[in-house]
């Protein structure tokens, strides 16, 4: 809830929100209108969401909120107070990219990669619920991302790839007993 | 581009926020659910609430219900919530179907059945699904609460019942078990909206079509029921063509606008064929469940 209710000016109601990015707490001060992707983008300086259409049909804006996908050019930042938000750049660790990353690298899951952050996310979000997902339900997936570049196929191919990554990485941390996840 | 700047509350339960409505009704404050609708139209300066009263908070509109098979779901549910609900699937499978083919998963997190119904899209999904079950819908406001049949609720396009301090809060569905059920629609691309769809109910009674519901989205100026065609199928046996009957005194009368996406005439067609796929399957599924 917002400590200024109904200040003079719409412009002068200002809300002091907490807001956890990829494990890390920030506090901030911003107005009402102020979309999350550029709040994360311009307050925080995390460019990995982008912003395409900003009216929630294209997906390149898309964010973790909680753990589940959303657009965020039509969620407003005063309401992700309290909430964790994952972006993109919670994937690789240093220069050591996520073997998602990696399947996309590999098999040009991307050409300009506008769409790129949104669809590593929506892909990786899909993979957390189901590991092994076959490519029709990987195309039904990601269908609510565009691409203008790759026709989609080589997006397919890299998830397909990914997830195998994926469980290859899980099983390996199981045999080795480490409690590390691929996905941390 | 970016909204304009707008007063901002977040109430925590239904009674803050209606007390916020009729504080500020003198500058239209607009009721904010799960944005997916609103957002964008304010991005795009269609919509420019001076005062906005978001709804995320109330936990109270968010839950599902169900006694004796009759449902009741806050305002605040997610649509995402009713396809992976197994009481939605059991209690109303034609909910559960139709909130599949609403938008994309991304969109279906935040977008809420309250605020579909409310916004009242002549093409979504939900408001097809109310009419065809003869949803109760439950307005809040300062003034005490009300119920609405489905039936008096959708006006014209983006236009209901709903007062402007009024918020919606419950949609009660009547038990319906035995149903033959099927949502059914005619979309450009995957998860766009339709350009028609259809929510049909069917009920045999013995070897005969007993009651049968039928609501069309996408083929008129907001959802509509047609009551002329379950009239023909009550009563009348499956194996003849009253299908093919209803589907065509189904899509007579209607006038669906041209626009950008389809002619009227091609969308009257789509009517015709999607009534009858969805009394076909309907009928197919009612046969299965006995
Ligand atoms: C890319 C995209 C594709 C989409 N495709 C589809 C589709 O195929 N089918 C479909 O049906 N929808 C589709 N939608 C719309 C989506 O389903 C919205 O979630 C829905 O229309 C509005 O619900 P909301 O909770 O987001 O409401 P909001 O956007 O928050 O509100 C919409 C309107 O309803 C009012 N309102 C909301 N809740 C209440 C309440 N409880 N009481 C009173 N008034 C209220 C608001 O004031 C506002 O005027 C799509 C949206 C996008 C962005
Ligand atoms: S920028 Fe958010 S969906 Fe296109
Ligand atoms: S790689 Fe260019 S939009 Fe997808």
């Amino acid at each position: 809830m917002p400590e200024t209710p109904m200040s003079p000016t719409p412009m002068s109601q200002r809300h002091r929100i907490t807001v956890t990015v990829n494990g890390q707490s920030h506090e901030r001060e911003v107005e009402s209108r102020r979309l999350l992707v550029d709040f994360l983008r311009d307050d925080l300086h995390l460019k990995g969401a982008h912003i395409g259409c900003e009216h929630g049909v294209c997906g390149t804006c898309t964010v973790l909120c909680n753990g589940e996908s959303i657009r965020s050019c039509i969620t407003f930042a005063v309401q992700a107070d309290g909430a964790e938000i994952t972006t993109v750049e919670a994937l690789a660790s240093g220069a050591v990219l996520h073997p998602l990353q990696e399947a996309f690298w590999e098999k040009q899951g991307l050409q300009c990669g506008f769409c790129t952050p949104g669809m590593l996310l929506r892909a990786y979000e899909m993979l957390q619920r189901d590991p092994d997902p076959d490519a029709a339900t990987v195309r039904e997936g990601i269908a609510s991302n565009l691409c203008r570049c790759t026709g989609y196929q080589f997006i397919v191919d890299a998830v397909l790839d990914g997830a195998e990554r994926m469980r290859a990485g899980a099983s390996a941390a199981a045999a080795s007993g480490s409690a590390e996840t691929v996905d941390s | 581009m970016k909204p304009p700047p707008f007063y901002y509350a977040a109430p925590a339960t239904v009674s803050e926020a209606l007390s916020l409505l009729s504080e500020h009704r003198e500058s239209e404050p607009r009721v904010l659910a799960g944005g997916q609708s609103l957002v964008p139209l304010m991005n795009f300066r269609l919509a420019h609430p001076t005062h906005v009263i978001d709804l995320n908070k109330v936990t109270e509109l968010s839950f599902l219900r169900s006694d004796d098979g009759r449902l009741t779901i806050g305002a605040m549910t997610r649509q995402a919530v009713l396809e992976r609900s197994a009481e939605v699937r059991l209690g109303a499978p034609l909910l559960a179907e139709a909130a599949g083919m609403i938008a994309h998963e991304p969109i279906r997190h935040r977008g809420t059945v309250g605020g579909s119904i409310a916004h009242a899209d002549p093409a979504a999904e939900l408001p097809a699904v109310a009419l065809a079950m003869d949803a109760e819908l439950v307005a809040a406001s300062g003034r005490g609460e009300r119920v609405i049949p489905a039936t008096e609720f959708f006006l014209g396009p983006f236009t209901t019942a709903l007062e402007p301090d009024e918020v919606l809060t419950e949609v009660r569905l009547p038990a319906a078990p035995g149903t033959g059920y099927a949502f059914v629609e005619f979309s450009r691309t995957h998860g766009n909206f339709a350009l028609v769809g259809v929510a049909a109910l069917l009920e045999l009674d013995g070897d005969r079509i007993g009651r049968a519901a039928l609501a069309l989205c996408g083929a008129g100026p907001c959802a509509l029921r047609v009551t002329e065609a379950e009239r023909l199928l009550a009563g009348a046996s499956p194996d003849g063509d009253a299908i093919g009957e209803a589907a065509e005194v189904a899509a007579a009368g209607l006038t669906p606008s041209s626009d950008a996406h389809a002619s009227g005439e091609f969308k009257l067609r789509l009517t015709r064929i999607y009534v009858q796929r969805a009394l076909e399957t309907a009928l197919a599924r009612a046969q299965d469940r006995r």
